[in-house]
């Protein structure tokens, strides 16, 4: 079931994602609402990560092409704040809490241009809206997961966009900051922003999300949260039944064969 | 030899000033370079690209046919550069992974360098005298024109570093997040890199390719011990790289028939240990003294414990302890709670007569609150975790130390300010 969204904050159009001659994203075409908090479900290794990156521009297309408010990409990128998935961050890295969040100026600053008084009110606001102001001085390997995840949301508040993409901001999240965080971005959407969540857990999801995405490599659905979130639905995202497309992507990828006819 | 080192030290001898000036200049910018070859995990692929440099040394040396500084470090960059690339190649094209890529151009590049410098030794040419001070440095050939070449390129490469310093920490932290505020990631990557390949092309002559790599990374790595900040880490490492460049041109004017690399980088290795060992916090010394200090702070807690224990047993008849009664009612070694003791009695907490020990007040009431967090926290596993009166006491040995007056306030508060623990043993009140 795919239904087109109204008002469209993003629209993707016959996307396809190949790695390693192997398709992880296979002809998503969907729109997803401005204004609202939209969903993406599915699997450990539905694509999810691959969905939000291939609208960024992250990752190479295959075919189509993604617009965010009906503009290219590059056109909008300063209306558009990403978190990425929490694993993919070296937590190592020598930074304080003040500093990842500082980085969320960086794209109104560019590469040369000093940070000013009200890029310091914007931070300390960011910090405080997360709760992780007291916090600010601490090097990102001493935080809970928790705080790491709120520490990277207070990254996406700093950048003051109007889209934004987060890549399970719930993962390895108490409850009580599941719940803030939540808080957080439905304030988030009365403010006219747009929200799109990856998201595991199917007991919140269908409270939690205006609309939702579910996705197995192929997009399976897409609308409003009480219309998708159906059984019949998610037991075709979740069950085996797109085994067949993943075993059909190994043989591509084994021979040697050329996911399309004519390339591009 | 003596004359020498005062020589070396007070500058006087002007190829002194110029080896000099020519190490620093090299150890400083190989260590700039080098903290983002050490931020971005790239200290293998670093190792590479300044083994693969040899070969464009000898290709350009064989073209030009003398040994022009500016030609050298042209081939070197040359060289060092088409290595990467075709490392990023053959990793993209899936042909090998990286670690494999990288290893893959090392040996193919370097053994390309040895065979070609061969070739030159053998053909005799005069003008060839010297290459082979490419394989492990030799400060002391460093040339006015060298140094030239050396000081135009370190003002660059800072230059560079210090204008596109937001780009580079941001990539070394977060490719993709610089690439989704619209950073223009690919040319940042490909001018670090180009950085990178040029400062190694430089530092060859001091340190040599085998070992410059050791120069890019080991002062980072130092760094690094000392602080949490990348703006920081580049000045600390740009003065360990300084030193360990003086060290060598040292060495390369006191001993001049050794090679110079091998002692740089001992040099730096050598603080690498002292930054390893010593620095504040991360470092190992503080680290074993932040251990002996807690376990002194459990040693002298548990006596007065067990002063606390022994005086409630009696009654309060008791006063007095000998050392035997201390040390029969609790497995201390002997010499550990002696020097416990003598701790306490400097802290003034116990008092000591014909080999008598007491509890002082200020001892006393130490001793109460020892022994009052120690219940409480038994009370608060037993009702929290739910753990059996008879487990909680280990648990409780522990944590008891480390217990601060704010989280006293929380436990009591917590359990509605009790005064009996699981064994049913008074919980002595908060003392004053
Ligand atoms: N850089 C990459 N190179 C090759 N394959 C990749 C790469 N990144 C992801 N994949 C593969 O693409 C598929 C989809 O990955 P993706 O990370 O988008 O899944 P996901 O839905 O986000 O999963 P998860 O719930 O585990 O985060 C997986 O099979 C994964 O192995
Ligand atoms: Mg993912």
């Amino acid at each position: 079931m795919i239904i087109q969204a109204k008002n469209q904050a993003i629209e993707a159009h016959n996307l396809t994602v190949i790695y390693n001659k192997k398709p992880v994203l296979w002809n998503i075409d969907f729109t997803l609402p401005l204004g609202e908090i939209t969903g993406i479900m599915g699997p450990n290794g539905a694509g999810k990560s691959t969905l939000i990156k291939a609208i960024l521009g992250l990752v190479a297309l295959d075919s189509g092409y993604a617009r965010v408010f009906d503009k290219k990409l590059d056109e909008v990128r300063d209306k558009v704040a990403y978190i990425p998935q929490r694993q993919s961050i070296d937590w190592d890295f020598p930074a304080t809490v003040r500093d990842v969040v500082t980085m969320g100026r960086f794209q109104s600053k560019g590469l040369f241009k000093r940070m000013g008084n009200e890029d310091r009110r914007i931070i300390d606001e960011a910090l405080s809206q997360v709760g992780m102001s007291s916090y600010a001085g601490r090097q990102i390997s001493q935080l809970s997961g928790g705080q790491q995840q709120r520490v990277f949301l207070a990254r996406a508040l700093a950048q003051q966009a109007e889209l934004y993409l987060l890549d399970e901001p719930f993962a390895g999240v108490d409850a009580s900051t599941e719940q803030s965080i939540m808080d957080l971005l439905v304030r988030m959407k009365r403010a006219g922003k747009t929200v799109v969540v990856v998201h595991h857990d199917l007991q919140t999801a269908r409270h939690y999300f205006d609309w939702l995405v579910l996705l197995n490599t192929s997009l399976v659905a897409s609308g409003p949260s009480e219309q998708v979130f159906t059984d019949e639905l998610l037991r075709s995202t979740y069950s085996g039944k797109l085994t067949v497309l993943s075993r059909v992507g190994d043989q591509l990828r084994d021979r040697n064969f050329p996911v399309r006819e004519n390339g591009k | 030899m003596a004359s020498d080192y005062t020589a070396f030290f007070l500058l006087q001898d002007p190829n002194v000033r110029l080896v000099l000036a020519g190490t620093i200049l090299i150890g400083i910018i190989a260590a700039i370079t080098g903290c983002f070859t050490f931020l971005r995990k790239r200290a293998l692929a670093g190792d590479a690209i300044s083994h693969s440099v040899l070969p464009g040394v000898c290709l350009a040396f064989l073209f030009y046919g003398e040994k022009n500084p500016l030609v050298l470090m042209s081939g070197a960059i040359a060289s060092g550069l088409l290595s990467l690339v075709l490392m990023e190649a053959v990793t993209r094209a899936r042909l090998a992974r990286p670690d494999t890529a990288i290893a893959l151009m090392l040996s193919v590049f370097f053994g390309a360098g040895i065979v070609l410098l061969t070739a030159i030794q053998h053909q005799g040419n005069a003008a060839q005298a010297g290459l082979d001070k490419f394989l492990l440095g030799k400060a002391a050939s460093i040339t006015r024109e060298d140094l030239q070449l050396i000081g135009l390129s370190a003002c660059i490469i800072v230059g560079l570093i210090a204008v596109f310093f937001r780009g580079f920490y941001l990539i070394s932290f977060d490719e993709d997040f610089a690439f989704s505020i619209g950073f223009r990631v690919k040319f940042l990557q490909f001018l670090l890199s180009v950085i990178t390949v040029w400062t190694i092309a430089i530092g060859i002559q001091s340190t040599g390719v085998v070992l410059m790599a050791a120069l890019l990374v080991t002062p980072a790595l130092s760094a690094r011990m000392w602080t949490d900040s990348v703006v920081r880490m580049v000045f600390i490492a740009g003065f360990f790289g300084a030193l360990s460049g003086y060290v060598g041109a040292f060495i390369s004017y006191t001993a001049p028939a050794l090679p110079t690399g091998p002692w740089i980088v001992v040099s730096a290795t050598l603080l690498a240990g002292i930054s390893l060992a010593f620095a504040p916090g991360k470092g190992l010394v503080s680290r074993w003294a932040v251990h002996q200090k807690n376990r002194r702070k459990s040693t002298d807690e548990n006596i007065l414990k067990l002063f606390y224990q022994l005086i409630e047993k009696s009654g309060g008849a008791q006063h007095g302890l000998l050392e035997e009664d201390l040390i029969n009612q609790r497995s201390f070694n002997l010499q550990t709670l002696r020097t416990g003791l003598k701790r306490l009695i400097r802290k003034g907490l116990v008092v000591q007569l014909a080999g008598v020990y007491s509890l002082s007040e200020a001892g006393m009431s130490a001793a109460t609150r020892v022994v009052r967090l120690h219940r409480l926290w038994e009370l608060y596993l037993q009702r929290y975790l739910h753990l059996e009166p008879d487990h909680v006491h280990d648990d409780a040995e522990a944590i008891e130390h480390v217990i601060t007056p704010e989280i006293e306030q929380m436990l009591a508060e917590e359990l509605g300010y009790p005064d009996k623990d699981p064994h049913q043993t008074n919980i002595p009140p908060e003392t004053l």
